[in-house]
């Protein structure tokens, strides 16, 4: 199939500091892919450069065929390009409805009507309590964000990321912050995710990285030194050793 | 895959209240316009500016309370609006107060892009700045074009004819204010529905947090600088208002005083809510009017002192805390 999502020779420092070096990456529709890291390997950073938030120092992205290097962030979000957070941006005071409702709207071209209330248009209701149901939210689809269990916020960021029907879903921690318990809750949104969908997962929990990606991309200082089966990656030695330095034992990644 | 048993659907939306509220608005301003009407006969010109100033703190509101964009200079908006309506009339001869009003509200929003354009390069304390730079240019233009504005000697010769040709703006002011209250009470039902439409909406995630609005694919900034617009209708609203109903249009209709001011009355009744801006110029101009005139060397001490008080004390403004308490008190009882 041919790719929905393509990374060339990206390229990013920070002063001297080189967080991005060199990252080339392809992926296709409905892939499902797992970039995990240590910390500060540059994988937020890499979200940051291919979603236009932060300009790369040299190199290109490309959405379905379209060079979008030069296309700000607003102007990828429209193409399909959406990312959530590595710590949950929601209005605190907004519930779950209007944050879904936002999504759609704008999604449409109509966030910026002057009159009516979403809350009393069918279709966008439809859609989202359709979103809200699908996720668990449906209960506290009135509530304010604030007043709502993080585990809860973070399964609303993905609800909102839906809500835009994107192509290429970059997902930046999604189980970061949530007890244990709960991750079930996430994981089993991660599963249901449209099939066609082609997903972008950073997450440091190994056990969620298995389970869901059919690959994996390892980034180490700003360097992919690994891309593929997940049952592989284990066995790598530079891995291994990429691990060792920030992990007590390499039976973490096993 | 199957997804997990899923029997629970979203409830249905807490009813009610928004139409009723907007009715209730409505009749509060009714009932405070006719108490004024009727308790002060004699200083309806007093009142009338009260009018003209709330379309300004309305519109003051738009971008502040409900965009978080911190102005100085959203006078320029509200002058904008009071010399053309004036203009209109000294200028051209046109008298009718409809006409003046609407030249009013299409400078107020020309203005109110103007004003975006420029301050929307720039956030937080440069952006202040911008506005306090862009409400001295005003000012000075205003003061420079004296053969259009009057210059510091004040814009005159503004004859407005009988609203609908039968009103007459008569000595009294009677017809001006009920001109103002008609404006106002338009100007609210009109804001109500913007606030909360989507539009309203997207401008309140705006207001938390930019970053996250561009995530979803929309533009701050296109948002903003519509809002300004919408503002600036409003605050020329207001300002041509002023004009009719005075006749006159001096600078001070385009001053930093006048822009701080506003956002004084703003602070006072509570940011990011229709009520809680006429609640605010209504108590200040009342207190000014007042309390300047039983003692006119203290009233600015005393303003000082109300205003750190509510700060202080009642951070959401005086509207913002009383509604805010009433709720929880009625949470309680039910
Ligand atoms: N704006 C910035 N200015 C300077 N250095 C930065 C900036 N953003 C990130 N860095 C540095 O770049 C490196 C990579 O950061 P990044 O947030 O991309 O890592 P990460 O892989 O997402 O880590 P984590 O797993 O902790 O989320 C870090 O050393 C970080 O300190
Ligand atoms: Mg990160």
């Amino acid at each position: 199939m041919s790719p929905v999502f393509e990374v060339a020779n990206l390229k990013r420092s920070f002063g001297g500091l080189v967080v991005t070096n060199d990252v080339s990456l392809s992926m296709a529709p409905g892939d499902r892919v797992a970039l995990i890291g240590p910390n500060g390997a540059g994988k937020t950073t890499f979200v940051n450069l291919v979603t236009g938030n932060l300009p790369p120092s040299s190199g290109e992205v490309r959405l379905g065929g379209e060079t979008v290097t030069r296309v700000d962030a607003i102007g990828r979000v429209r193409r399909g390009l959406v990312r959530s957070f590595q710590v949950t941006r929601l209005f605190q005071d907004m519930t779950p409805a209007e944050h879904v409702g936002l999504a759609v709207l704008q999604r449409d071209g109509r966030a910026g009507r002057l009159f009516g209330r979403f809350l009393n248009m069918t279709e966008v209701m439809a859609e989202v309590s359709e979103l809200l149901e699908k996720l668990g939210l449906a209960e506290l689809a009135y509530r304010k964000v604030r007043e709502i269990a993080y585990g809860q916020q973070r399964l609303l960021e993905i609800a909102v990321a839906l809500a835009l029907k994107p192509k290429v879903l970059l997902l930046d921690e999604p189980a970061a912050g949530v007890p244990q318990s709960d991750t079930g809750r996430i994981e089993q949104a991660l599963a249901d995710l449209p099939p066609d969908l082609a997903v972008l997962m950073i997450e440091h929990d190994m056990d969620l990285v298995f389970r869901f990606a059919k690959r994996v991309i390892v980034l180490a200082a700003g360097t992919i030194i690994f891309d593929g089966l997940p049952a592989d990656v284990t066995k790598d030695a530079r891995v291994r050793e990429a691990y060792l330095g920030n992990y007590a034992n390499a039976s973490h990644v096993a | 895959m199957t997804l997990a048993v899923n029997n629970q659907s979203i409830p249905s939306r807490p009813r009610g209240g928004s139409f009723r509220r907007d009715l209730i608005g409505v009749a509060v301003i009714a009932v405070f316009a006719a108490a004024g009407y009727i308790l002060f006969p004699d200083n309806l010109a007093l009142l009338t500016r009260i009018l003209a100033v709330a379309l300004l703190v309305l519109a003051l509101d738009l971008v502040t309370g409900y965009c978080g964009v911190a102005t100085l200079g959203h006078a320029a908006l509200f002058g904008s609006g009071a010399y053309a309506a004036g203009i209109l009339s000294a200028h051209y001869g046109i008298n009718d107060p409809l006409l003046m009003t609407l030249g009013g509200i299409v400078a107020g929003a020309v203005a109110g892009l103007l004003c975006a354009v420029v301050m929307l390069r720039a956030h937080g304390l440069p952006q202040l700045v911008l506005s306090i730079a862009l409400i001295y240019l005003f000012h000075e233009l205003a003061n420079k074009a004296s053969s259009w504005t009057g210059g510091s000697d004040g814009l005159s010769g503004i004859m407005p004819d009988p609203v609908f040709g039968v009103y007459e703006f008569d000595l009294f002011g009677h017809t001006a204010y009920f001109f103002g209250v008609a404006l106002l009470l338009i100007a609210f039902v009109l804001l109500r529905l913007v606030v909360r439409s989507p539009f309203g909406m997207l401008c309140r995630g705006i207001k938390e947090d930019p970053l996250r609005i561009r995530a979803m694919g929309a533009s701050p900034n296109a948002a903003l600088a519509k809002m300004y617009v919408i503002s600036g209708a409003v605050a020329g609203t207001g300002g041509a208002l002023s004009a009719i109903s005075t006749q006159v249009v001096a600078l001070d209709a385009l001053s930093f005083t006048q822009s701080a001011e506003a956002l004084v009355m703003l602070v006072l009744g509570g940011t990011g809510s229709l009520f809680g801006a006429l609640a605010g110029t209504l108590i200040f101009m009342l207190f000014e009017d007042y309390v300047s005139a039983a003692n006119p060397f203290h009233w600015l001490t005393m303003v000082g002192v109300l205003l750190i008080a509510v700060v202080l004390f009642a951070p959401k403004g005086i509207y913002g805390t009383a509604a805010a308490y009433f709720t929880r008190r009625g949470e309680a009882n039910r």
